[in-house]
């Protein structure tokens, strides 16, 4: 087998040494009831050319964005990954290394968290950034948990525009720690948030919000920041779409105490869902409560500059019982095309790319309004929007795929009782041509007429 | 050789430096060729921000560059050995890199209509097969993104099933052996649990009486679980642990296994023949997909009939019409317990191990875990007489040793881990399971041959004769010949520097 180094030779001589008779008695102290003499019922090894023809006929049984006119989104989107990024993390020492225990030698993955940090922190406007957790789902599930230990409540308030998905998160850990949510109505069109604050009781650490929200719609919270910060709680805020940072407004400087994010727009392709990198950043009075891997800067011995991961007496491994999550590793990898493509594009590449991106959803949104049986629900967004449908969303979206569109989520496949069934969220990033806009704005009226 | 040479560049031949990105990017590069906006009007509302974010920017060549030599400061398993007990460190195929990376994996929507993703639900299927009848399990939840979130998986089931039962209010105690992963303990807490340690006895396994003692403590109805890594975190068989699954579902607990060492027996040893009820599968181990320097894992957690009518959200079924996902409870016939994650997991790292597991088929896959506990017991067999073994012969997948046979030299556990360095390897785990003292747990994994394992018996046997010959030198002040030398962990923690700032970094270059 061509994974296994050892030949016949070298087990007998091993075994030898050792002083076992066979490999079976390393296995003794196994109970004989539960020892299998016969293998599995599975089948036996394969070449690589055996096991490639199969996952690839698997894989030829999809239909991948690149190869139609793609508008999906609600969480997950398509963008040009650069060849070097791949490139990159590809790259044996980083790719099959372990976490940075040793810092001596993993000096390349800690400088690349440190960096990584610093761009979240610019991104986000935040002063401190953790290294990645597993993705933004899990981070806005942590950061209800953090904002309950910094406030000492137990009751979290979300807003009824956070991704369905994010809430079902928040909602299953919660339940399970004894803590208690609620959420404001399931209404796609922006509001200012009154309707969050009047939901604040005593009990109350956190309102959770997320712009873009998950139909598209995008605002400055800034006065319900402040309003919700009166109450004694704090604002936590759900990026959804990193590359939203390139043009918004950065929701730490609109006043969020938290922003979690997830970061798979830069340098990370769609893979069906994951391997995402979840964002998190807050205030440095809260660092200590944060979950996850820090990393920061220090000397070594000859007073050169080197990284280490640090504050870990928060983490599982040190506080056991006590700690601030269970959380054991990163999103290494994905947090380093994350910052490979962020290093790439720098700081007026991404201005200018969120731009593009800009630009073509306010050309799409343009083209499928001006069709009978559309209507806009979001007015101001960035990549991503929302319309009102003549037929059921989920229906439409099955015709469009039937004619070679992928033309977007319906809210309905996440929210099926939300009285929604006529919502079609809708993406365009830089990946759309004028092309693609004019087949989909073509086959939809199609479908609709 | 000299450690104290210096260079004018700082360099050391092929050992470049390398500045942060903040030091040597502007924000006016880029290092991607992008179009020019296309004419449309701005629909921002009042969110719009004025300027660019302050980020420097590199051209590629300069980015690629630096990734390159950051890269060369890192040690790795295509490098060489990585005996990270606990870690499984093996070899990873570039098979499973290049299946990963097939359009119709790596390029396909999570929420794309299902009927064109009939592949992708295919390949999740097919893998939780295979999990299953590796396991001997008939349920498997593949969405956990992580070991750690694999556990908290597992643990919410078991919290579902109680509460469907309505002994929520009683069933509030989790047995977990002091030698447990941290997790664990952390795991039970965060759902509210009570964490009750039990003891090893003499041989490094749980004691049975103690564990019996524990468990029926108020009279056994108050025990929600017990969370028990086999083969444990010592490296071993529990032996006991039909008798301990027996005993525990007796008073209706509920058995976790964390799979972190499945590696040692798949193929082999079937979980669902030892009793358990949930246990996660660390893909990243096993299954050989990538550390990629701390994740992404993967820990998609198997579950006995008692626990699966809990799975949560989302799993993936088929009838004549193809394959469903299952992603809403108004879809679901059983009362999952809920989501662990947006979308469906990690899809990336399902293709890679599905990738590893159609290679070794069966047969492979059996001989993974015996020439897994063979090099192990290899390593442990020869390197005992200068060590010190706590536990008796033979281990399972991984070699552990206390610091006894350090006493009195001036040497301790991390100083001799340090000094691995300078020979070119990384240092096996440290300090760790707590249950000995100054632990060094050694797990050496299938993919290493014969002749690099003779090599790094021979470099620890000089290394434990010059400790015991008093060369604390090579110790003390090792590594020498690394990137770095040992870095000042507790200025760290104390003045946090957690971000690049461009004051601080003035500052230090003026000192």
């Amino acid at each position: 087998m061509r994974y296994l180094p050892l030949t016949p030779a070298d087990r007998q001589s091993m075994l030898a040494t050792i002083g076992a008779g066979s490999i079976d008695d390393l296995f003794v102290d196994v109970p004989a009831a539960a020892r299998r003499d016969e293998d599995v019922d599975l089948p036996r090894h394969q070449s690589e050319m055996q096991v490639e023809r199969q996952l690839s006929a698997m894989a030829s049984k999809n239909t991948t964005a690149s190869s139609v006119p793609f508008f999906c989104g609600a969480g997950a989107y398509k963008h040009h990954v650069p060849a070097s990024v791949d490139h990159i993390i590809q790259r044996s020492e980083f790719l099959t290394s372990y976490t940075p225990y040793q810092p001596e030698i993993t000096q390349g993955t800690l400088q690349y968290l440190f960096e990584f940090q610093t761009q979240v922190c610019e991104l986000t406007g935040m002063p401190v950034a953790n290294a990645s957790m597993y993705d933004g789902s899990t981070a806005a599930a942590e950061a209800v948990l953090m904002a309950h230990r910094v406030t000492r409540k137990s009751r979290a308030v979300l807003s009824g525009r956070l991704h369905p998905h994010y809430t079902a998160v928040i909602e299953n850990l919660s339940e399970m720690g004894g803590f208690t949510l609620a959420q404001s109505p399931r209404q796609p069109e922006a509001s200012n948030g009154d309707e969050l604050l009047a939901m604040i009781d005593d009990d109350t650490s956190c309102v959770v919000i997320q712009n873009p929200d998950f139909f598209g719609n995008v605002a400055d919270f800034s006065a319900l920041a402040a309003n919700v910060q009166a109450k004694g709680c704090l604002l936590i805020a759900v990026v959804p779409e990193v590359m939203s940072l390139g043009l918004l407004k950065r929701p730490g400087d609109m006043g969020a105490d938290i922003v979690v994010g997830e970061g798979q727009s830069l340098g990370n392709g769609l893979n069906f869902g994951g391997p995402y990198v979840g964002l998190f950043a807050a205030r440095e009075k809260h660092v200590r409560q944060m979950p996850g891997r820090l990393c920061g800067e220090t000397v070594d011995a000859d007073g050169q500059r080197g990284f280490v991961l640090t504050l870990s007496t928060r983490e599982q491994h040190i506080r056991r019982d006590k700690a601030t999550s269970n959380i054991c590793t990163n999103s290494g990898l994905c947090s380093l095309a994350f910052t490979a493509h962020m290093t790439l594009l720098g700081g007026q590449g991404l201005r200018h790319l969120a731009q593009i991106n800009h630009a073509r959803a306010a050309q799409l949104s343009q083209s499928l309004t001006a069709i009978d049986g559309v209507e806009l629900i979001s007015r101001a967004f960035f990549n991503e929007f929302s319309i009102r449908l003549s037929r059921k969303a989920v229906d439409v979206v099955d015709d469009l795929a039937d004619k070679g569109v992928l033309g977007g989520v319906p809210a309905a496949r996440l929210l099926p009782d939300g009285g929604l069934d006529d919502v079609l969220i809708v993406a365009a990033t830089e990946v759309n041509t004028d092309e693609d806009i004019a087949s989909y704005a073509a086959v939809l009226q199609e479908v609709l007429s | 050789m000299s450690a104290d040479k210096q260079t004018f560049t700082g360099n050391r031949g092929l050992v470049l430096e390398e500045a942060l990105i903040f030091e040597i990017g502007v924000s006016s590069k880029c290092g991607v060729d992008l179009e020019p906006v296309p004419d449309a009007p701005t629909m921002l509302g009042d969110c719009g921000a004025n300027q660019a974010v302050d980020l420097p920017g590199l051209s590629e060549p300069e980015a690629v560059r630096h990734y390159v030599r950051l890269s060369q400061k890192n040690h790795s398993i295509d490098a060489g050995l990585y005996p990270l007990g606990s870690c499984t460190m093996k070899h990873n195929p570039r098979l499973n890199e290049k299946m990963a990376r097939l359009p119709g994996f790596g390029d396909i929507h999570p929420l794309q209509p299902q009927s064109s993703v009939q592949g992708a639900l295919e390949l999740m299927d097919t893998l939780a097969h295979w999990l299953k009848t590796l396991t001997g399990m008939p349920a498997v939840a593949l969405s956990p993104k992580a070991g750690a979130h694999g556990e908290l998986c597992g643990m919410m089931a078991i919290r579902a099933a109680i509460e469907a039962k309505g002994e929520l209010g009683t069933r509030k105690r989790v047995l977990v052996p002091e030698s447990a992963h941290g997790t664990n303990p952390a795991t039970a807490a965060l759902l509210g649990f009570k964490v009750d340690g039990i003891p090893a006895n003499a041989e490094g396994r749980v004691d049975l009486e103690a564990f019996k003692a524990k468990l029926h403590e108020n009279g056994g109805d108050d025990v929600a679980a017990i969370m028990l890594t086999n083969p444990n975190t010592c490296g071993l068989f529990e032996p006991d642990i039909i008798e301990i699954a027996d005993a525990l579902h007796a008073v209706g607990g509920y058995f976790y296994c964390d799979g972190a060492n499945f590696n040692a027996i798949v193929g082999r040893v079937r979980p669902g023949d030892l009793g358990v009820d949930a246990m996660h599968i660390n893909l990243h181990k096993t299954f050989s997909t990538p550390h990629g320097g701390g994740g992404p894992g993967s820990g998609p957690t198997v579950l006995s009939d008692r626990l699966a009518a809990y799975a949560p959200l989302p799993y993936v079924i088929s009838d004549d019409g193809g394959y469903h996902l299952v992603e809403d409870q108004t879809q679901a016939e059983a009362p999952a317990f809920g989501r662990m994650v947006a979308f469906h997991g990690q899809m990336g790292m399902f293709v890679r191990a599905l990738s590893y597991m159609m290679s070794h088929g069966s047969d492979g896959l059996r001989q993974v875990a015996e020439d897994a506990v063979l090099n192990a017991n290899y390593v442990l067999a020869t390197l005992k007489d200068m060590m010190s073994a706590p536990f008796g012969a033979p281990c399972m997948h991984e070699a552990l040793f206390d610091d006894s046979f350090l006493k009195d030299t001036g040497v301790d556990t991390l100083d001799f881990a340090k000094a691995m360095i300078d020979e070119g390897y990384h240092p096996m785990t440290m300090y760790f399971p707590l249950v000995v003292h100054g632990a060094m747990l050694i797990e050496p994994t299938e993919t290493e041959s014969k002749a690099t394992l003779d090599l790094f018996v021979a470099t620890m046997r000089d290394l434990v004769a010059s400790a015991k010959a008093g060369d604390l030198n090579r110790f003390k002040q090792a590594p020498e010949l690394a990137p770095r030398r040992r870095l000042d962990e507790t200025q760290a923690a104390r003045n946090p520097v957690l971000r690049w700032q461009a004051d601080i970094c003035e500052a230090q270059a003026a000192e």
